[in-house]
């Protein structure tokens, strides 16, 4: 057991899976001899060598494409894509090809590909380094898609993804690398994708949230206990498929939701979310299920805080829902 | 101003590689090495893919297929490149390729069921390396390029050949691929059927490079130019690049030159722009089974009564397969939420017991053709 931040806890998963078994390999930019620009491959080529933990050219589509030749030879390609935004350029062997592997050979072919990458904002990084494009991945059939917000969860869940056999698209959090340390437990353990965590009990209304806006729906949970509403907060962790079970269980009992995300409304993973609730609890529902999340805009780093979500509006929304 | 046939403008490239000439006789210095059971083999192949071919746009016009790709011209480049694999090579082709798929061991019948548009085209047999008949143009190259890698990584002794054509040389997947290629030295042939056309633009609007081979020269590697309708030239090109990938001296770039003599797909119509005297040249005088076949008749290897025979036992056991993938029932609609991933997500079975109540309830049903 030792205290990690959720970048040691991905370095400590990393090491862990490729001492364990030596298809395991880390391939991306700067993630050789630079340990990562955010040190998530740290100590790794030293430990693994060249071959095994590798600098690939400036190029997304072929970082992507040669993992999934990697993959279904048999590999465990764990491909980093430094920004989740630059991951657009290789959308085309992310959703139409790695996605696929497994459906169009009936099976016969698989891709157990890792695609890691931080997204989301709220460090002033410049345009492309904090888009939040999680919904694109979601809406991929043959995608699974992960996204965990504290330290245990990131090594837990990043052991099971690599374990997985179908493609994982596996989202960190930028703001929370280093955001907070925990207790994580240095042997092998994993995290169940696909399932929720109900990470602070509450019997008024349901915010559902994951990757980064776990701990802005934290915050605003507790500011709300204050006024004496009771927040139940669920971090998600698993996007697709996501924990639907553990969603409308919450929100039969509380009869309101609030679901948060950063990245844009319109078509965002909380409409489904939303649609999804509507299907199986509309009529437990007290009020309409809200969204607090990024608007359909590209903010500019000096007024990114205006577009994303916070304590204060998630607060909003919960007093919406409450006086409905 | 604008016409609706376009002539392919007349620039002169380097000599391509060549042994048998277009009207069948060896090229000055050149000898025949290959045994006559290799030379028999391509020769049998080759005409298989261009009967095989004729029966699968027959078959189109009879609406039993959807839609069909011809590949009727290219038949040299493609039995060269799989006849020079060995087994445990992989090759990555498009869907115009299902005649070198063939040629690596897929069952022909997978080539029909493709184009019928049943899952089962995909569900290469165990121990046939044949990586799928891509539709995405280029995205198959990163992929060769990766198994390559993968087999370097693990010592093996393989190297993996992807297909594509001209027009996959201007996509990003080709750059990002061959660049990958030539950084990782892996073992990987990669050859590019130049057949002319991409649909109707034709190959001087794809790049303003005099040839496509000399692209390799950017990416560091090796670069070949071949007369992709010379069967010999192309099987010895091929096996020489596969050898050097063996040896670890990386991948190879292979141009083959070789021409579409049908339309980009049953859908296409290229009277629209191909100058027919353009076609008829290359069909009457660059047709790459006839020049095999003057070849092996001057050596003695082959006779009429000989190509009699050959027809109809190839049309036999074309006439099987085609058989095989027309009466290949259609699966059960529960088996689209199979596959998708290794085990479905309960929202795949939610949406599949919603597609069977909607059917159950249906008075109407669902009819597949």
């Amino acid at each position: 057991m030792t205290q990690r931040n959720l970048i040691e806890a991905i370095n400590d998963a990393l090491k862990l899976a490729m001492g364990e078994d030596e298809r395991v390999m880390v391939m991306g930019e700067d993630v050789g001899r630079n340990g990562g620009v955010f040190r998530a491959t740290d100590g790794l080529i030293e430990r693994f060598g060249e071959e095994r933990v590798v600098d690939t050219p400036l190029a997304e589509a072929g970082i992507v494409g040669t993992a999934i030749g990697l993959a279904t030879y048999g590999q465990r390609p764990i491909a980093e894509i430094q920004f989740l935004g630059f991951s657009v350029q290789a959308f085309a062997q992310i959703l139409l090809q790695a996605a696929r592997i497994r459906v169009r050979s009936q099976g016969r072919f698989t891709c157990p590909l890792v695609i890691r990458a931080p997204f989301g904002g709220g460090v002033r990084g410049f345009e492309l380094h904090g888009d939040a494009l999680e919904a694109h991945f979601v809406h991929a059939p043959g995608l699974k898609v992960v996204a965990p917000a504290t330290p245990y969860d990131a090594k837990g869940l990043l052991l099971a993804s690599i374990d997985d056999p179908d493609p994982v698209i596996f989202l960190e959090p930028l703001r929370g690398y280093r955001a907070k340390r925990e207790e994580v437990p240095d042997g092998r353990y994993t995290v169940p994708l696909g399932k929720a965590a109900v990470i602070r009990a509450g019997t008024d209304v349901t915010i559902v949230a994951w990757s980064a806006m776990v701990a802005v729906a934290l915050e605003a949970a507790e500011l709300l206990a204050e006024d004496g509403i009771s927040a139940e907060v669920l971090d998600l962790r698993t996007l697709a498929p996501f924990d639907v079970k553990t969603i409308i269980d919450s929100v039969k009992k509380t009869g309101r939701a609030i679901v948060v995300h950063e990245a844009p409304r319109t078509a965002g993973v909380g409409a489904e979310i939303v649609a999804t609730i509507n299907d199986q609890a509309l009529f437990w529902l007290e009020a309409p299920v809200m969204r607090v999340t990024g608007y359909d805009i590209v903010a500019f780093p000096l007024l990114e805080d205006f577009n994303l979500p916070s304590a204060v509006r998630i607060i909003q929304a919960a007093k919406t829902a409450m006086t409905t | 101003m604008t016409s609706t046939i376009q002539e392919q403008k007349n620039i002169r490239p380097p000599e391509p590689i060549s042994v048998l000439a277009p009207d069948g006789l060896l090229q000055p210095g050149m000898h025949l090495e290959e045994s006559p059971e290799l030379l028999l083999a391509l020769y049998r192949w080759m005409n298989f893919g261009r009967l095989f071919d004729t029966r699968l746009i027959n078959l189109q016009r009879q609406g039993r297929l959807l839609t069909y790709a011809p590949i009727a011209g290219q038949e040299a480049t493609q039995v060269a490149c799989s006849l020079s694999l060995q087994t445990d090579d992989w090759l990555f082709g498009s869907y115009r390729d299902g005649l070198a798929c063939v040629v690596h061991g897929l069952p022909a019948e997978h080539v029909a069921l493709f184009f019928r548009g049943h899952p089962k085209a995909g569900m290469v047999p165990p121990q046939v390396n044949v990586f799928g008949q891509q539709i995405g143009i280029a995205e198959q190259i990163p992929h060769a390029v990766g198994v390559a890698w993968g087999m370097k990584l693990r010592r093996a002794t393989s190297a993996t050949l992807a297909l594509f054509g001209d027009g996959a040389t201007s996509e990003g997947a080709f750059h990002e691929g061959i660049n990958f290629a030539g950084v990782m030295r892996a073992p990987v042939v990669l050859v590019c059927q130049n057949n002319g056309w991409a649909i109707s633009v034709p190959r001087y609007k794809q790049t303003a490079s005099e040839t496509l081979a000399q692209k390799a020269l950017a990416y560091g590697i090796p670069g070949r130019l071949v007369d992709g309708n010379d069967v010999i030239a192309m099987y010895r090109e091929t096996q020489a690049a596969l050898t050097r990938a063996r040896n670890g001296e990386g991948p190879t770039l292979i141009e083959a030159l070789t021409y579409r003599l049908g339309p980009h797909s049953t859908a296409d119509d290229p009277r629209r722009y191909q100058s027919s005297a353009e076609l008829t040249e290359w069909k009457d005088q660059r047709d790459p089974i006839m020049r095999l076949r003057i070849c092996l008749e001057r050596e003695g290897l082959w006779s009429e009564a000989q190509q009699t025979a050959l027809d109809e036992e190839l049309r036999a056991q074309i006439a099987q397969s085609i058989t095989a993938a027309l009466t290949e029932p259609v699966p059960d609609p529960e088996t689209l939420f199979e596959q998708v991933y290794a085990e479905p997500s309960p929202q795949l079975l939610l949406q599949r017991a919603e597609l069977l109540a909607s059917l159950k309830q249906s008075q109407r049903g669902v009819t597949f053709p």
